[in-house]
């Protein structure tokens, strides 16, 4: 098991710039989620890593080694494909041996490892089937078990449930979980599915277009994004933007939005007048018929135990998240109250975060 | 995938009876020479000439002894000096005043075919996969060109180029050898080698490399574990599209060759002048001749079949 440090990782394909100047550690044993919408380089990333493609400037350090021009096969890491890509022609034991099959382990000792693994991730029953009849579930475990069998020092998964069925994920998600937390390997898994992220992982690097918008821990994330791209990606629906124009004083604690005041965090920064935007989570609205913050009732989302309300506001839709209880009439004129606490401040230009009491402003990392 | 998926409408009985009498009445017209030939090569010379043709007949292998054997015409009396005859052939021989002289030159030429074409096609195929490997992994400058250039070979028939290659197989040494025979063929199949494996092997999808490699394995290790296993359907179509090019050809051996490397197709045409024409020797040399093709053929049929509609079906 091993740390991986990123430094100033470059990929350029032709003149398409797929990952710009990333950097990132993930601690020894650390599960580490790499999340973004499709193209945004983090399966490009995660090649570099795996040393499946080479990065045009940069460095990858595996516990402490340099690997950035080392072949994939040098690196003593193991890679679980969003196709699981199974060797069609060898049953499940002979694919779970393949990679112990070329470091001249002996027959008795891989028929054992094997059979450990497959033990370990419960399908040890399958061991001599063929790997075209099995379920989705049980060829992700046998990609998993191949991945595991040669304890490498550290994992790469790209989008590995990306194939399976959403109840067979829920579970998936869990076992991986599980499985993490029994062998404590180095993880890093790629996905565009903030729900799998947010449910497995330590870190999460949220990326765009090629650039890390925000490192952190699910928590941090969510409750304190660094550009309005996280905050818009992350959390369903995604963070509401009431925009507005003024310039900001460091120790100010109001702003004006929709022609009424609003409390916010203290500012820690100040800024000359630009194009600014209000955030906030859904569930981080009340109705409150005394609130100045008027709009009306747009449409309603029953969702069991929670409702979504979308209210029309004169600057846009707002998604409001409230008990199921209450119940409205489309038109309904409402007054939305804001838990001051938990609001972000963005500048609209640059998607960065303003410095607040909430968190320290989004620089890109 | 099941077959459903295929067809929206289920075929009724009385279709599928139509196009199974459609199927049988071709099979029996295409047959027909076939059997010709293969009757023909089982019947004795006079009963292969005899008008109306016969259907029923008693069967001889005349035609196999003539085809293996030269033979000289004796008189009555040497041939009665003789001691009895040691076998079927030398009997059959000497019925027809013709004593046995030595074997014929079908053997040789018939092991020249075999050398030859499945020599051609090995390297077709191997160079083939190599190339279309490199074609379907790598960037290689000026890929499409290069494929176009490959594929521009067959745009012409190959005996077009006859000439220049007669001369050039002249000068090089290389006239009536299996070897600029073997160049030949191979030169001819490989660009349809290396089209064909790049269709099979784009399909393969490069993550069982990927994973391989990772995996501590060499590309070339990767390729040998990973891809070829996965790659025998393709590599064997090719090869039986490649055989039957190889077997078959006609025109350059009989340019080409003319003793010692000469193949069996301009060979088996050559029986009929020696004594008369012996329709039961050419027969003979034509069923043997069909033999090989016919095994490869029917080991690889279910790969034969696949590569046929290679593209149309997803696994």
């Amino acid at each position: 098991m091993a740390e991986i440090r990123v430094e100033n990782l470059r990929k350029e394909f032709g003149t398409f710039t797929a990952v710009q100047n990333s950097n990132f550690v993930v601690g020894d044993g650390e599960f580490f989620v790499m999340l973004g919408p499709s193209g945004c380089g983090k399966t490009t990333t995660l090649r570099m890593i795996a040393g499946l493609e080479l990065p045009t400037s940069g460095k990858i350090l595996l516990g402490g080694e340099d690997v950035t021009m080392r072949r994939a096969r040098e690196r003593d890491i193991a890679f679980v494909f969003q196709l699981f890509a199974l060797y069609p022609h060898m049953n499940v034991r002979k694919n779970i041996g393949f990679p112990l099959l070329t470091q001249g382990v002996s027959k008795a000792e891989i028929r054992r490892q094997v059979e450990e693994t497959a033990r370990l991730l419960r399908i040890d029953h399958l061991l001599d089937r063929a790997v075209s009849g099995l379920a989705g579930g049980d060829r992700q475990r046998v990609a998993l078990g191949r991945a595991i069998v040669r304890r490498p020092k550290c994992f790469l998964m790209d989008e590995p449930l990306g194939t399976l069925d959403t109840e067979f994920r829920d579970l998936m998600v869990h076992e991986l979980r599980e499985l993490h937390n029994r062998i404590h390997a180095t993880t890093v898994y790629v996905t565009h599915d903030q729900l799998e992220a947010m449910a497995m992982a330590d870190k999460i690097a949220v990326m765009n277009h090629g650039v890390i918008e925000q490192f952190g821990t699910p928590q941090e994330i969510y409750d304190r994004p660094a550009t309005m791209f996280v905050a818009d990606f992350i959390g369903s629906p995604p963070m509401n933007f009431l925009p507005f124009h003024a310039g900001l004083a460091r120790g100010s604690r109001e702003i004006t939005v929709l022609g009424a005041r609003v409390a916010v965090p203290e500012v820690r920064e100040d800024m000359a007048p630009a194009d600014m935007a209000l955030g906030f989570r859904p569930e981080h609205i009340r109705f409150d018929d005394a609130s100045p913050l008027r709009g009306s009732v747009y449409g309603t989302e029953y969702l069991g135990t929670t409702q979504i309300v979308a209210v029309e506001t004169a600057q846009g839709i707002v998604k409001a998240r409230i008990p199921a209880e209450q119940s409205f009439q489309v038109g309904e004129s409402v007054g939305l109250a804001l838990n001051t606490a938990r609001l972000s401040l963005f500048e609209r230009g640059s998607g960065r975060a303003v410095s607040t009491a909430l968190h320290g402003g989004g620089a890109r990392v | 995938m099941s077959a459903a998926a295929h067809s929206v409408v289920e075929p009724t009985p009385a279709s599928k009876r139509i196009a199974g009498a459609i199927i049988i009445l071709y099979a029996v017209v295409s047959m027909v020479p076939l059997f010709w030939i293969i009757a023909t090569s089982f019947k004795t010379p006079p009963d292969s000439i005899a008008y109306p043709p016969k259907l029923v007949f008693t069967p001889s292998i005349e035609g196999y002894c003539n085809l293996f054997t030269t033979r000289t015409r004796q008189t009555a009396e040497y041939i009665a000096s003789l001691p009895p005859p040691e076998n079927f052939c030398d009997e059959v021989t000497r019925k027809r005043n013709m004593v046995i002289a030595g074997p014929s030159n079908f053997l040789p030429r018939f092991v020249n075919s075999l050398i030859i074409a499945f020599g051609s096609t090995f390297c077709a195929v191997f160079l083939g996969t190599l190339a279309a490997y490199g074609f379907s992994r790598f960037k290689v400058p000026l890929a499409d060109d290069l494929l176009f250039f490959i594929l521009s070979t067959r745009m012409m028939p190959p005996i077009a180029v006859a000439i220049p290659i007669y001369l050039m197989y002249r000068e090089l040494g290389l006239s009536d050898t299996a070897l600029g025979m073997i160049l030949l063929y191979t030169a001819v199949n490989v660009s349809l080698a290396v089209w064909l494996l790049k269709g099979f092997i784009d399909e393969i999808p490069r993550e069982y490399e990927e994973a391989a490699m990772i995996d501590g394995y060499t590309r070339l290790q990767a390729f040998r574990k990973v891809v070829l296993p996965q790659a025998t359907t393709g590599i064997a179509a090719t090869a039986i599209f490649c055989l039957i090019f190889a077997w078959n050809e006609y025109a350059f051996a009989a340019l080409l060759t003319s003793g010692t490397a000469q193949t069996a197709p301009p060979f088996i045409p050559t029986i009929i002048g020696e004594g008369g024409q012996d329709w039961p020797a050419v027969a003979a040399g034509t069923t043997i001749f069909l033999v090989p093709i016919l095994v490869f053929t029917i080991l690889l049929r279910k790969q034969l079949l696949r590569g046929i509609t290679f593209g149309a079906v997803r696994k």
